[in-house]
């Protein structure tokens, strides 16, 4: 049964209330960026390198030519000029290095790195056309092993913005360590994973006749793309509208600008046309990735539980030309209590794309490999896994010292353990059976950023009573819409369908990417903010109407209800907002308002959500056949806009969680130095029969430090953790650790 | 009656008479393009979603004459004479009292059996599908016969609970927001 | 995609002549497998076939009490035939068992027959192949085979037939019917598919102009004892690491005839016939199961990433015939493996 509970309170805020968008999206009547048409639209298809490092010597395009239909072929060779400075290519979430620049020179990176654009009148003549485009190259030695990379690790001397680098050591690690009477320390390896959202890249420039763009393309922040190719093409910024509308996922792929826009404008540019490229599924697993990573921890504690020692290291992979970075192993400072700390963190060189956050980057790998060990120290030591964390709850965060704002962790192991039947659970592993099955409860804790950001909205009140809100935020699927549509439609006390939510276009007012969970709190308090400066200033011109039954009211004495401002305790005494505007002579009021995060509070407090999630395993332990028949969920992620679409953000991140742990992996071979597994039916995400019941709940938490909605972000706490849940039942199924993700059937044969 | 045009620059054309959503269209394509590049390219009907091209994901899920199929795999010139329903033809099937909508699409959205969309109309199709086939009697079978339709936003549940929900009652439940 | 002209006959004749007539043409059914291969340039027709308007549909009693299934005939037709289920459940079972409901909507008998290896070297047009073209070299053998084979192989060529489908006909004893320009002929299931040898370009022995007409399954009657087990990378839309179609006759407690039928591990449905034989009057218990697997699993060799397979292998070999003995075959849909 879906959430139906309905709060006595007024409102939509903290209600289970339907996507506003959702009727366009079950018709099919949602736009997707390579869904718009255009008078003349021609079409781009992208030819792959099929080495993995070396030079192009020539590209072979003849036959291609000759195909009816074929426009013209672009590669480095024949393009229109690019900026030539780095700065110009560096977008919005950059990382340090030299940004990949599709057909920027003759350079081959990695495999599956375009070469080619073949523009032709059809999409078909586009397709067929590339697949007569050969390449002649010199081939170099390539490298995408990093077990054998790890040696060449090196700590980024240029550090991302952004990203914390790991805290400096505390305590002496070494000697508590040694002097530890329980300890473990295991090495943890993650495949790279690929974000594959459903959607595969693509961009339609519609080229006005004065020349103008009207980029459609597949982002999480079209202010990001614009500037980025208005850069790239030394373009007014007035000449180039970007649209993202509707986003069929990203989960942080569409964060960075993405070589199909770069190549749909710059066909656009040198044909006068309008121009549609798309990726196929295979270029999608040429993108940015959760990148391959090797991880050591090394845990100690007293016979209490009392963590006495913490060692965490890890070297990830990352492109040749540039140093992408994470938040790994910072975590295993924070989370849990410990005076002996030593984090570190470095990066290997890869012949791959560089790669690009995924659903909370960093903490996704880093915790997973913290709360394997975690689960480690707790049978070493003869705890219960869920004892050991309670036993070394954090009160403040122990790489900065500062309080957490609000952290409701507690809560989540209560309530979590109580509603999973944690109690049930035998401390031995081996010791729970059904049938042919081994039966494991694992369990383990999830945290992420709490982050706000400056974002500005505006909100435009019609003289029919209808009101419009807007900024250049997205709606990748986490029910940005619906969630704005809430807070305005209870500012003004309106129905949901007399608001109107404006996002995904460039021209909007100022929003940064959407990641990092910030939306809810950021684009939710602008909204907020501008709707009570909408309100300010209609009930001012209420004030100054002829015989105003409220002339002498205070912004608390009045109320805001189905497009009237009236005395709060006298519903009779009140104007119509229609009044007020005709009063005032206008068609129309406005007003921006921006959130700008309070920094002094940021510098004194931490803030992170928190989850603890618990899940049950079945194994059969002669086939290693896998179920996960139910898992638990339980977040502490401040206030709760919308239940439903929240619940389904946890949903998601949990079910991503459990591709991690059991069967996304990229698979490379190493004499080819190519990723070859790339489809969707061998790199593998889970499908519906995968997924049993996942119970979400939400513990109480009040947050009043990041912003006044008290908002958190759910798009990816609920992903943290999952992983290491897993692989903990798993053991405590089976007794077998396995530290290597994903665990397919063949690891857990005996 | 298989009827060869003349070649244009756009190749060798054949003509085809597709039934889509109860319209009839007379359509002239090249062998080498398939029913989901026709509709969305061609017909303009983007509701049906190219998520891979190779029949690993049903996104482009829609029915030939009422059976569940993927676009991606069909060249269009091997449909002729055949009748095609997509999501904007789903509502007109059974559509319910309010909103004009099919009991899936309302169930759908019930559920919140959907994030970014872009795998919907496959899901909703593949479930009028699934419906029709009768062979689904449990959730279980459900979750087993909606398996070939990825959602990587991870809405798995929702879309098992409103399948099965409409496959139960025959309706979206209680409705409302 | 390659450039290919298309004719759609409307009789079988017609369409062996046009297979005949034209070097490198091919037929094209369901689509499911050959539209996947045009796009990714491994199939590279000269001209396609369509046999949809040919009267292929039927799915007819034989004379034994057996069925015969016409080359068109769906698999979601094939496996929810009443005819079918009732007396070839381990058919249907082994067919709901592969792809996704959509693809077994579309996806004929024929076509069911004529799939290509999933080896990801045989799909990726940028690196050597020798089946995709010969001569080029092998690197799936110190590449990624997960899921390549282990029986069978040679030094040209790991790759597995993908087929759930063909694993339980090849249990069944059933025979493709084909017509050619030479007339008719009849090929039993198990010499339909080759192990590569030197030509690992050839998936099959079907002559060039021969059309697959229809399969038939000779009558058997396993009763309840029969199971098709596939263990895959998840529980559902994956292709078969190791499965195992098996049927059991008993009498008076004892074994009277064995099929098993192995797939996922071979180019083509792995059957030993004479080890089936050596278990015919033995009891049923597992230390036979497992005697059998051994000898249904000479010779197989592993080449690093699959070397799971021999032992997974043998043990779902023990596992289906323990369920197949029990009558209590696996389900498709509950994901436990009884």
């Amino acid at each position: 049964m879906p959430p139906t509970a309905i709060s006595q309170a007024p409102g939509f805020v903290g209600r289970p209330t339907r996507r506003v968008d959702g009727p366009l999206k079950v018709t099919g009547r949602a736009k997707y960026a390579a869904e718009y048409d255009a008078p003349g639209l021609a079409y781009g298809y992208i030819v792959s390198s099929a080495v993995a490092a070396g030079r192009v010597l020539a590209i072979e395009a003849d036959a291609a030519l000759q195909m009816p239909g074929v426009i013209r072929i672009f590669s480095h060779a024949d393009r229109p000029a690019t900026a030539t400075a780095d700065k110009a290519w560096q977008d919005e979430v950059a990382p340090p290095g030299h940004p990949f620049r599709p057909f920027g020179s003759d350079e081959i990176h990695f495999a599956l790195q375009p070469i080619a654009l073949v523009v032709a009148e059809t999409y078909e003549a586009a397709r067929d056309a590339a697949s007569l485009v050969t390449a002649r190259y010199e081939v170099t030695q390539h490298r995408v092993d990093l077990k054998r990379e790890r040696a060449t690790a090196y700590d980024p001397p240029e550090k991302r913005a952004g990203i914390p680098p790991p805290p400096a050591p505390r305590g002496d690690f070494a000697q508590a360590y040694a002097d530890a009477p329980v300890k473990i320390s295991a090495d943890y390896v993650l495949a790279p994973e690929y974000h594959n959202p459903m959607e595969m890249f693509g961009t339609t420039v519609v080229r006005n006749d004065d020349g103008k763009l009207l980029v459609f393309d597949k982002t999480q922040g079209s202010q990001n793309v614009k500037a980025y190719l208005a850069g790239v093409f030394g373009l007014p910024e007035g000449d180039i509208r970007v649209v993202n509308a509707y986003v069929g996922g990203a989960f942080g792929t569409a964060l960075r600008p993405n070589m199909s826009a770069v190549l749909a404008v710059m066909a656009s540019l040198a044909l006068e046309r309008s121009v549609r490229v798309t990726l196929t599924r295979e270029q999608m697993f040429a993108l940015g990735y959760r990148p391959h990573m090797e991880q050591t921890v090394s845990l100690a504690c007293g016979r209490d539980g009392k963590l006495l020692a913490v060692h965490h290291d890890a070297v990830s992979g990352t492109s040749p030309f540039e140093d992408y970075q994470e938040a790994v192993v910072n975590w295993s400072g924070m989370l849990y209590a410990c005076a002996n700390t030593k984090l570190s963190y470095a990066l290997a060189k890869l012949n791959t794309n560089t790669p690009c956050d995924m659903r909370a980057p960093g903490a996704t790998s880093g915790v997973y490999a913290l709360e394997a060990a975690m689960d480690e120290l707790a049978h070493a030591a003869g705890i219960d896994p869920l004892e050991l964390r309670i036993r070394n709850f954090s009160e403040r965060d122990g790489n900065t010292d500062k309080p957490y704002s609000s952290k409701a962790l507690m809560l989540c192991y209560r309530e979590g353990a109580a509603r999973f039947g944690w109690s049930r659970r035998q401390l031995a592993p081996r010791s729970m059976r059904e049938g042919n099955e081994l039966v494991g409860f694992g369990m383990a804790t999830g945290v992420w950023e709490a982050m706000v950001v400056p974002v500005t909205a505006k909100a435009i009140l019609s003289a029919d009573g209808a009101l419009e809100v807007s900024t250049a935020s997205s709606d990748i699927g986490t029910g940005t819409y619906t969630i704005l549509a809430q807070i305005a439609a209870d500012a003004f006390g309106l129905p949901l369908e007399r608001v109107t939510v404006r996002i995904g276009d460039s021209a909007l007012s100022a929003h940064p990417v959407e990641g990092g969970s910030w939306t809810a709190a950021s684009a939710g308090a602008s909204v907020s903010l501008a709707c009570a400066k909408l309100k300010e200033q209609a009930l001012a011109r209420a004030r100054r109407m002829t015989n105003s039954p409220l002339a002498q009211a205070a912004m608390e004495e009045v109320a805001f209800t189905d497009g009237r401002i009236a005395l709060a305790g006298d519903a009779g005494r009140g104007v119509s907002l229609a009044d007020v505007l005709r009063a005032s002579d206008l068609g129309h009021l406005e007003e921006e308002a921006s959130f700008t995060p309070d920094e002094k509070l940021a510098g004194r407090y931490a803030s992170y959500s928190h989850a603890a999630v618990f899940a049950e395993v079945r194994v059969d332990e002669e086939l290693g056949v896998l179920r996960v028949p139910r898992l638990v969920s339980a977040v502490a992620g401040g206030k709760i806009l919308n239940p439903k679409t929240a619940r389904s953000q946890i949903l998601g991140g949990v079910v991503m969680g459990l591709g991690m742990a059991l069967h996304e992996e990229g698979l490379f071979d190493h004499d080819l130095g190519r990723l070859m597994n790339h489809n969707y039916a061998e790199y593998h995400v889970p499908v519906n029969a995968d997924i049993g019941d996942i119970d979400v709940l939400f513990v109480d938490e009040h947050e009043d430090k990041l912003g006044h909605l008290g908002v958190k972000g759910l798009g990816e706490i609920g992903i943290v953790g999952t992983a290491a849940a897993v692989a903990n039942a798993i053991f405590h199924a089976t007794g077998k650790r396995v530290r290597d993700l994903p665990i397919t059937l063949d690891k857990l044969l005996g | 009656m298989l009827q060869r045009t003349d070649a244009s620059q756009r190749g060798e054309l054949y003509r085809v008479k597709l039934a889509i959503n109860g319209a009839p269209h007379d359509v002239e394509v090249a062998p080498w393009v398939t029913l989901l590049d026709l509709l969305r390219e061609g017909l303009g009907l983007t509701g049906t979603k190219k998520g891979c091209d190779h029949g690993q994901c049903g996104a482009c899920t829609v029915l030939l004459d009422g059976m569940r199929v993927n676009a991606c795999l069909l060249l269009a010139v091997t449909c002729d004479d055949r009748a095609i329903t997509t999501i904007e033809g789903v509502a007109s099937l059974e559509p319910t009292a309010g909103g004009g909508l099919h009991p899936l699409q309302d169930a759908f959205m019930d559920h919140d059996a959907f994030q970014c969309g872009y795998c919907t109309p496959g899901q909703i199709c593949s479930a009028v599908g699934l419906i029709a086939e009768g062979h689904a009697h449990s959730r279980d079978e459900v979750r087993e016969l909606m398996s070939g339709n990825l959602c990587r936003c991870g809405a798995y549940s929702n879309i098992a609970d409103a399948v099965w929900q409409v496959l139960r009652d025959g309706t979206a439940g209680e409705g409302g927001r | 995609m390659i450039r290919f002209d298309y004719v759609r006959p409307t009789s079988v004749p017609d369409a062996v002549k046009a297979l005949a007539a034209k070097p490198g043409a091919q037929v094209i059914a369901g689509g499911t497998n050959l539209v996947d291969l045009l796009k990714y340039d491994v199939a590279k027709p000269s001209r396609l076939i369509d046999i949809n308007r040919l009267p292929l549909r039927a799915i007819e009693d034989t004379a034994d009490g057996g069925l015969k299934l016409g080359a068109l005939v769906t698999n979601a037709d094939a496996a929810y035939d009443v005819r079918v289920a009732q007396r070839f459940p381990l058919l249907a079972s082994a067919i709901l068992a592969g792809a996704s409901a959509q693809l077994r909507n579309a996806a004929t008998t024929g076509g069911n027959l004529l799939q290509r290896t999933r080896c990801l070297y045989f799909y990726d047009p940028h690196v050597p192949c020798n089946k995709r073209e010969p001569g080029t070299g092998c690197p799936a053998r110190t590449g990624v085979n997960r899921n390549l084979a282990v029986l069978g192989t040679s030094e040209h060529c790991i790759a597995t037939h993908p087929s759930d489908m063909c694993v339980a006909l090849a249990a069944l004893n059933a025979v493709v019917h084909v017509t050619g320009p030479a007339g008719e002929r009849q090929i039993a299931l198990s010499d339909f598919h080759r192990v590569p040898g030197d030509r690992p370009d050839l998936d099959n022995t079907l002559e060039r102009g021969e059309l697959i007409t229809a399969v038939e399954v000779p009558f058997s009657d396993f009763g309840r004892h029969y199971t098709y087990l596939k263990l895959r990378d998840r529980l559902s839309y994956a292709f078969a690491l190791v499965s195992v179609a098996a049927a059991v006759r008993l009498d008076a407690g004892r074994i009277d005839e064995l099929r098993v039928a192995l797939g996922g591990v071979a180019p083509k449905p792995w059957r030993n016939l004479e080890a089936e034989g050596l278990l015919a009057g033995a009891a049923p218990e597992r230390r036979a199961y497992e005697a059998f697997a051994d000898r249904l699993l000479a010779g197989a060799q592993g080449f690093g990433d699959n070397d799971f397979k021999l032992g997974l292998a043998r043990r779902a070999i023990v596992r289906a015939l323990t369920q197949a003995v029990a009558g209590t075959p696996q389900s498709q849909s509950d994901k436990r493996v009884a």
